[in-house]
């Protein structure tokens, strides 16, 4: 277990030492950011902000104007909300270099409610033209996420959590940007994830196959550019798909994955997400129990999924 | 035209040659906002859209930097060696593309495309699409965050580049403007100057009726800036804010620019009826008349150039 946000505060560090252009803001969150790493190491390129996140972003992208490689860090729901008309009109309008860092994704923040719960910045940054959002599953992804995003033109919006997460990358996994990842084959149904749901669904993929179910699980870190092919595949292999996210039903990942698939290869599709409501406190665990966010869901949508398969139901 | 930017283009190295490429004296500096003036009247009632009174009053503010303090290279709108300069204000476009078609970034004619399909000048700017526009912009409140991230970047390289931040008063009633203004305060951006373009007037009316903003240089003063007060119109003022604001070090500099919207026209003049609209036929007749030209002989001048 390892939080995604050390693997950006660590990536950050080592892009410290190969890239001279990169460039770290922060909006007086430089702990839980973990951008911490970058700040100690290279404190003539750490620009703290304060509590201005508007400010901050598009100060960003003044320093992109002139070859940095701007870096900034807050809380996703500030970055993404708080912003968004600093990020439509100036960051991807011009499409400029700046890389935003999303912290406290998802629902599994915990006892600091919903405010702080980001659960909508997929379908909020997936709008925007020219902008790119990666969704990493743990630690090590998070960190090759952060270098990808380091070496890419253009927006990117990284997401990651407070929490410990599983590992289910390793340093030899390969991450590019916009390439989902199979990560177990099967073709009874396919389980399109993203961030910490990708573990749950492997979880999910293993109770199934007890029962004689056999499910595909692709990692789609890369919410967009999406991978299209490899969508299209697994729809037309297994004929049945649920998605699984850490955020909004409306909008992010499952309306990604459908928005490919009823153009090109119409299957039954389940999603597992957040039902339309904002989060609260509580324990990351039993959020994740309450707001439907398990591998045992992920079972349940298959199972409904499967069903309407066979009754041939689209 | 599409400017996809590049890295190499934003890599900072050449700074050789760094001076404006006209430095015209005061009294040129005054025909030419004449004429941009004229441009502006031309290009709007072709365009029968657009905003005629800030870009007007803002257009002898306009002719003293593009035409004797900015550094830029025209035919090279990426040169690594040049001053940035940031419309906060987007909907100035006809004096933004104004003052970069007379400076020599792209054709008159092209004006004569304002706000059309098939030009390259945009209602609002847009850096993709038109040369020397630095970053788009139009949604108000930007400007100075982005001057200041680029100021920043700036010193942190050593660059001697001077950083511009063209601002309304009305957007001082956004919050991220004050938000730049702290920060820029904070870190003491000596290479960064904002102009205001201090109207006193938005789209609802006086700006002093709509939301206090006086007295905007004590507030100024309060965040840590150097601030000057001029007539926006008395370009050898202009030319002396501008000297004072580079030499002043250890606090960015604002120059509160006093200006009359629609400046000079009669019927124009500080009437804030003039923002959004452009003269109709028999007006822009009217205003060019009082600029001294005809639309027939000015529209000809631009499509002929
Ligand atoms: C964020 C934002 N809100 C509203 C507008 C619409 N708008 C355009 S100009 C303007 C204000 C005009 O006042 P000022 O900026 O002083 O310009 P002037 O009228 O003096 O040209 C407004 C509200 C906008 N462009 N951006
Ligand atoms: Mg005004």
């Amino acid at each position: 277990m390892k939080k995604t946000r050390e693997g950006f505060g660590r990536a950050l560090a080592e892009l410290g030492k190969t890239n001279p252009d990169v460039v770290v803001l922060v909006g007086d969150l430089t702990d839980s950011t973990m951008v911490s790493f970058f700040a100690k190491e290279f404190p003539d390129r750490f620009v703290e902000m304060g509590v201005a996140e508007q400010n901050m972003m598009t100060a960003a992208a003044g320093l992109s104007l002139v070859g940095k490689i701007p870096f900034l860090a807050t809380y996703g729901a500030f970055a993404t909300c708080r912003c968004a008309d600093q990020i439509r009109v100036t960051v991807c309008y011009s499409d400029l270099n700046v890389k935003i860092g999303g912290a406290h994704g998802g629902i599994s923040v915990g006892p600091d409610g919903a405010t702080h719960q980001a659960l909508e910045e997929f379908a909020m940054m997936r709008v925007l033209p020219n902008m790119k959002v990666i969704v990493p599953c743990d630690f090590e992804e998070t960190r090759k996420a952060t270098l990808a995003a380091a070496a890419v033109w253009g927006p990117v919006y990284l997401r990651f959590g407070r929490e410990d997460v599983p590992v289910v990358t390793g340093a030899a996994t390969p991450f590019e940007i916009g390439k989902g990842i199979l990560l177990r084959d099967g073709d009874d149904v396919a389980i399109v994830a993203c961030g910490v749901m990708v573990h749950e669904a492997l979880q999910a993929a293993e109770a199934l196959a007890a029962r004689d179910i056999q499910a595909r699980v692709i990692n789609i870190h890369t919410i967009k550019p999406i991978d299209r092919n490899l969508l299209i595949q697994a729809a037309e292999d297994c004929g049945a798909v649920v998605t699984a996210e850490e955020h909004q039903i409306h909008g992010g990942l499952g309306s990604a994955v459908a928005e490919v698939l009823v153009r090109h290869c119409p299957v039954p599709m389940e999603f597992v997400a957040v039902e339309d409501r904002f989060g609260q406190s509580g324990k990351p665990a039993e959020l994740m129990a309450a707001f439907g966010l398990t591998a045992d869901h992920i079972v349940t949508a298959t199972e409904k999924v499967l069903a309407r398969k066979v009754a041939r139901v689209y | 035209m599409f400017l996809l930017p590049t890295e190499e283009a934003h890599t900072m190295t050449d700074t050789t040659e760094r001076k404006n490429p006209y430095r015209l004296p005061v009294d040129q500096l005054k025909a030419k906002s004449l004429e941009l003036r004229r441009d502006i009247i031309t290009m709007l009632v072709e365009a029968k859209s657009g905003h005629t009174g800030g870009p007007m009053g803002f257009a002898d503010i306009a002719a003293t930097l593009f035409f004797h303090e900015l550094v830029y290279d025209p035919k090279n709108p990426k040169w690594p060696g040049r001053d940035m300069w940031f419309y906060s204000m987007g909907h100035m476009t006809p004096i933004h593309y104004s003052a970069l078609a007379e400076a020599g970034y792209f054709p008159l004619k092209d004006l004569m495309k304002f706000r059309k399909l098939d030009g390259h000048l945009q209602g609002h700017p847009s850096s993709l699409d038109t040369p020397g526009v630095e970053v788009s912009s139009g949604s108000l409140g930007q400007g100075l965050s982005i001057a200041f991230g680029a100021a920043y970047g700036s010193r942190m390289d050593g660059h001697p580049r001077r950083v511009y931040a063209l601002l309304s008063d009305g957007e001082h009633e956004e919050g991220s403007t004050w938000e730049a203004a702290m920060a820029a305060g904070h870190y003491q951006m000596d290479n960064l100057c904002a102009i205001v373009d201090y109207n006193n007037i938005q789209i609802d009316g006086h700006v002093e009726d709509i939301m206090g903003l006086a007295p905007l240089g004590d507030k100024y003063r309060a965040f840590r800036w150097n601030v000057i007060e001029i007539d926006g119109h008395d370009i050898a003022a202009i030319l002396g804010a501008l000297d004072q604001a580079r030499r002043c070090k250890g606090r960015p500099t604002v120059v509160l620019a006093r200006t009359v919207m629609g400046h000079p026209v009669s019927f124009m003049s500080d009437q804030f009826e003039w923002h959004g609209k452009p003269p109709k036929p028999e007006e822009g007749d009217k205003a060019l008349a009082e600029l001294g030209t005809t639309y027939a002989e000015w529209s000809g001048r631009l499509l002929n150039n």
